[in-house]
C-alpha cells in the first residue's frame, strides 16, 4: 500500500485555515505514503488559498477541491466527495480527524467501497503492506493494536496523537477541481439551518495540548480556571455537571458523550472524575486533580493529585507558572 | 406509526472491563446492560408512540446474553423485542453488525412498513458511532445522527432534529422514513415500573437467525470482518505519580513539577 498517495480531509475554518489537527494528520500521511505522496480533500465553499501556505509546509501534492451544487456538510454528500476522490488519488488509505461528522461520512464510505474503518485512533503503521491501527479503548485503560484487511483503509485520527512537523522540502500543491456525482438519495436530508460557533478566543477545546476543567467544585465560578488555561495557553472544559447547571457552554462538557480529550496535560478542578466524564479525558497523557475529597475517584488516575480547596490552589500556581515564565 | 429501536448489549461501564486477546470484550455473564445512551433512544421512540399511537420494537444484534437489553426495552414500555443470535455474527465489527441490523429492520418491514429507525449516539463499549450512519447506508434511509432536540409531523411525514457538532449547530430534517439516533441530551429516560416490569413478561420476545434474514455469514462475524485486532493489553499504571495535601504551597508546587515536566 506505501506505492499509493496517502488521501487526507482537510477539515477547515470558515476562514479557510487548517484546523490544527490536520496538520498533525498530514505529518503522519507522509510518513505513510513516502514518495507515493500526500493529496487531500477540500470539501466546502471556503478559500483554499487561506491554506495553501500550511499545505506547501506539509509538502502536499494535490489538493482535490470538491465541486458540487450541494452542501458538503451532509454527510452522505461528503461521502460522496471522497469516493470521487478515493477514485481520483489511487488513494488507498483516507485519513480524517476523528469528529462525529467525519465518522460518519467514514462508515458511509466503509459501506459503498468496502473499505475497513477504524475510529479514534492515535497511530498508525504498515506491516506488510497493511495499516495497523493503535488505539486506546474501554476509557483509555486498554491499547489495541487492529489491522485492516480490506484493500481501503478509513482511518479517524484522535488530535494530538502525533506532533505536527514540517515536510523536509515545501511542495507546491495543485489544487484540482474534481466533480462529484452526488446521489439522489444523498440529498433526501434538508440542511435547514448551520450555526458555526463563534471562537473562544482560547486553543480549541478538542485538539488543545493543554485543557484545564471545571467541575461542580467551582459553584459556578470559572475565573481561576481560567486564569490557569490562560497561563498555560490551554482550552476551558467542564463536566457534564457544569454545562447542565448552565455555567458554561454545552460545547465545553468532555466525557463519553461530550468531547473527547487527548492533551499532553488535563488539569481538573472540583471533578470528581465520574466514569462518564473518565471515559472523554483518560487518555489525556498527563493528569492532574485538584479536589478536596481525597476520596475522589479522579485521584485513581492523577499523575499529581493535590487534596485541597481549589480556589487557593489554582490561583497560587497561576502565579508561580507567571513568576517562572518571567 | 412503526418504530424499530436498535439496542446494545454492552459491559457494564462501572464494572472492570476487560478485553480478550482477540480484542473482543470478556463478557463474564451478569455485568452486561443494555447500553445507558441507548435509553434514550428507547424513551423517544416511547414518546413518539404515546404522541402518534405508534408500535415499538426493539431490536439487538448480540450474544445470548443480549436478550437482557432487549428486556429492559420491553420493561421501559416497548412492545415487542427481536433478538438477533447466531454464532456466525461474533466478531463482526460496526459494518458487518450494520449488515445483520438492515437484513433485521427489512425483516419487520416485511410485515408492516418501518416509519421511523432509532439509535443511540454510541455505544459505550467502544464509543465507536459508526453504526447509525453505516445502518442508514446499509437500508438506504436518510440519517439524522445526534437529535438533541426531535419533532415528528406526522400530517406531512417530516422529521426534524437539532444537533450539535464540535464547531457548528445545526437543523436538519427528512421525510419518513428515516433514521434519527438520539443524545442523551434530548430526554430523560423512565425507569421500567412495576407494571412495566409485569407487562414485559407477556409481550413477544423473536429470536432470528441469519439464516432467517437471508444473511450470508460469511459476509458478517469474523469472516467479514474487514478489520482484525492484532494486540490487546491493559494499559500499564501511570508511575512516578505524586498526591499531596494542601498546607499552603501545592500551588506552586504543582507550578514547579509542571515547569520540571517539560508541561509549560
Ligand atoms: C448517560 C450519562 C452520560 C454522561 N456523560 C457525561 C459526560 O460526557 N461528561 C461528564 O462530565 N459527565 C457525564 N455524566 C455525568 C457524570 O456521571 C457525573 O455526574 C459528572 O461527571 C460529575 O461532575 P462533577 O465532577 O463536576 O461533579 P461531582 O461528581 O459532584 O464532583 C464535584 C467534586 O468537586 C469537589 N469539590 C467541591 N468543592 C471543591 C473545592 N472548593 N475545591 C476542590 N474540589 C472541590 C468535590 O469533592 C467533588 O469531588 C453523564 C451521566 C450519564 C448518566
Ligand atoms: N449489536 C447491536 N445491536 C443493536 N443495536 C446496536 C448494536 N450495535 C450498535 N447498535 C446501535 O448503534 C448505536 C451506536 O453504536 P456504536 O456504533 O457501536 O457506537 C448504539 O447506541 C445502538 O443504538
Amino acid at each position: 500500500m506505501t506505492a499509493t498517495p496517502v488521501l487526507v480531509l482537510l477539515d477547515h475554518a470558515a476562514d479557510g485555515t487548517l484546523r490544527p489537527p490536520v496538520r498533525e494528520l498530514l505529518t503522519l500521511a507522509r510518513e505513510l505514503a513516502g514518495d507515493a505522496g500526500v493529496q487531500g480533500v477540500w470539501a466546502g465553499d471556503e478559500d483554499v488559498a487561506a491554506a495553501v501556505p500550511a499545505l506547501a509546509a506539509q509538502g502536499v501534492t494535490t489538493v482535490h477541491r470538491l465541486a458540487t451544487d450541494t452542501d458538503v456538510h451532509l454527510s452522505a454528500v461528503l461521502a460522496d466527495g471522497l469516493e470521487a476522490a478515493l477514485a481520483a488519488s489511487g488513494a488507498a488509505l483516507v485519513l480524517l480527524v476523528s469528529s462525529f461528522e467525519n465518522k460518519e461520512a467514514a462508515a458511509r464510505l466503509a459501506v459503498r467501497t468496502g473499505a475497513g474503518v477504524v475510529t479514534d485512533v492515535d497511530g498508525l503503521e504498515v506491516q506488510a503492506g497493511r495499516v495497523v491501527a493503535h488505539k486506546t479503548v474501554l476509557a483509555g485503560t486498554w491499547t489495541t493494536r487492529c489491522a485492516v484487511s480490506a484493500p481501503t483503509a478509513v482511518v479517524t485520527v484522535k488530535a494530538n496523537s502525533v506532533v505536527a512537523q514540517d515536510a523536509a522540502a515545501p511542495s507546491s500543491p495543485q489544487v484540482v477541481d474534481l466533480p462529484v456525482e452526488v446521489r439522489a438519495s444523498s440529498t433526501r436530508v434538508r440542511l435547514v439551518e448551520r450555526t458555526e460557533l463563534a471562537g473562544s478566543g482560547r486553543p480549541d477545546l478538542g485538539s488543545a495540548h493543554v485543557v484545564v476543567v471545571g467541575g461542580r467544585g467551582t459553584e459556578g465560578d470559572f475565573s481561576a480556571v481560567e486564569e490557569l488555561a490562560d497561563v498555560l495557553g490551554g482550552a476551558v472544559g467542564a463536566t457534564r455537571v457544569a454545562t447542565d447547571e448552565g455555567w458554561i457552554g454545552h460545547d465545553a462538557q468532555i466525557g463519553q458523550t461530550g468531547v473527547t480529550v487527548s492533551p499532553r496535560l488535563y488539569v481538573g478542578a472540583g471533578v470528581s472524575g465520574a466514569v462518564h466524564h473518565r471515559g472523554g479525558m483518560q487518555a489525556s497523557g498527563t493528569i492532574v486533580a485538584v479536589n478536596s475529597d481525597p476520596d475522589a475517584p479522579i485521584f485513581e488516575i492523577a499523575d499529581f493529585g493535590v487534596v485541597g480547596d481549589l480556589f487557593a490552589v489554582l490561583p497560587q500556581a497561576a502565579a508561580e507558572l507567571r513568576r517562572l515564565q518571567g | 406509526m412503526r418504530i424499530v429501536v436498535c439496542v446494545k448489549f454492552v459491559p457494564d461501564i462501572q464494572s472492570d472491563r476487560q478485553l480478550g486477546p482477540d480484542g473482543r470484550v470478556v463478557r463474564d455473564g451478569g455485568d452486561g446492560t443494555l447500553n445507558e445512551l441507548d435509553e434514550n433512544a428507547v424513551e423517544a421512540a416511547l414518546a413518539l408512540a404515546e404522541e402518534h399511537d405508534g408500535h415499538v420494537v426493539v431490536l439487538t444484534v448480540g450474544p445470548d446474553d443480549a436478550v437482557d437489553a432487549v428486556r429492559k426495552g420491553l420493561q421501559m414500555g416497548a412492545d415487542e423485542a427481536v433478538h438477533v443470535l447466531d454464532d456466525a455474527v461474533a466478531g463482526s465489527d460496526a459494518i458487518g453488525t450494520a449488515t445483520v441490523l438492515a437484513a433485521a429492520v427489512r425483516h419487520l418491514g416485511a410485515d408492516a412498513p418501518v416509519d421511523l429507525v432509532l439509535t443511540g449516539m454510541a455505544g459505550l463499549d467502544g464509543l465507536t458511532s459508526l453504526l447509525p450512519a453505516a445502518l442508514a447506508e446499509a437500508l438506504d434511509l436518510p440519517a439524522l445522527p445526534l437529535a438533541s432536540t426531535l419533532a415528528v409531523d406526522p400530517a406531512v411525514g417530516t422529521v426534524t432534529v437539532t444537533r450539535r457538532l464540535d464547531h457548528a449547530t445545526e437543523t436538519l430534517s427528512a421525510d419518513l422514513p428515516v433514521l434519527v439516533s438520539v443524545t442523551d441530551g434530548l430526554n430523560e429516560p423512565r425507569y421500567p415500573n412495576f407494571k412495566g416490569i409485569m407487562a414485559a413478561r407477556k409481550k413477544p420476545v423473536t429470536t432470528l437467525t441469519l439464516a432467517d434474514l437471508g444473511v450470508d455469514p460469511g459476509t458478517v462475524g469474523a469472516a467479514g470482518a474487514r478489520t482484525e485486532v492484532l494486540e490487546a493489553a491493559a494499559r500499564p499504571p501511570r508511575e512516578d505519580r505524586v498526591l499531596l495535601t494542601d498546607t499552603g504551597d501545592a500551588g506552586t508546587r504543582l507550578a514547579a513539577w509542571l515547569v520540571e515536566r517539560k508541561l509549560v
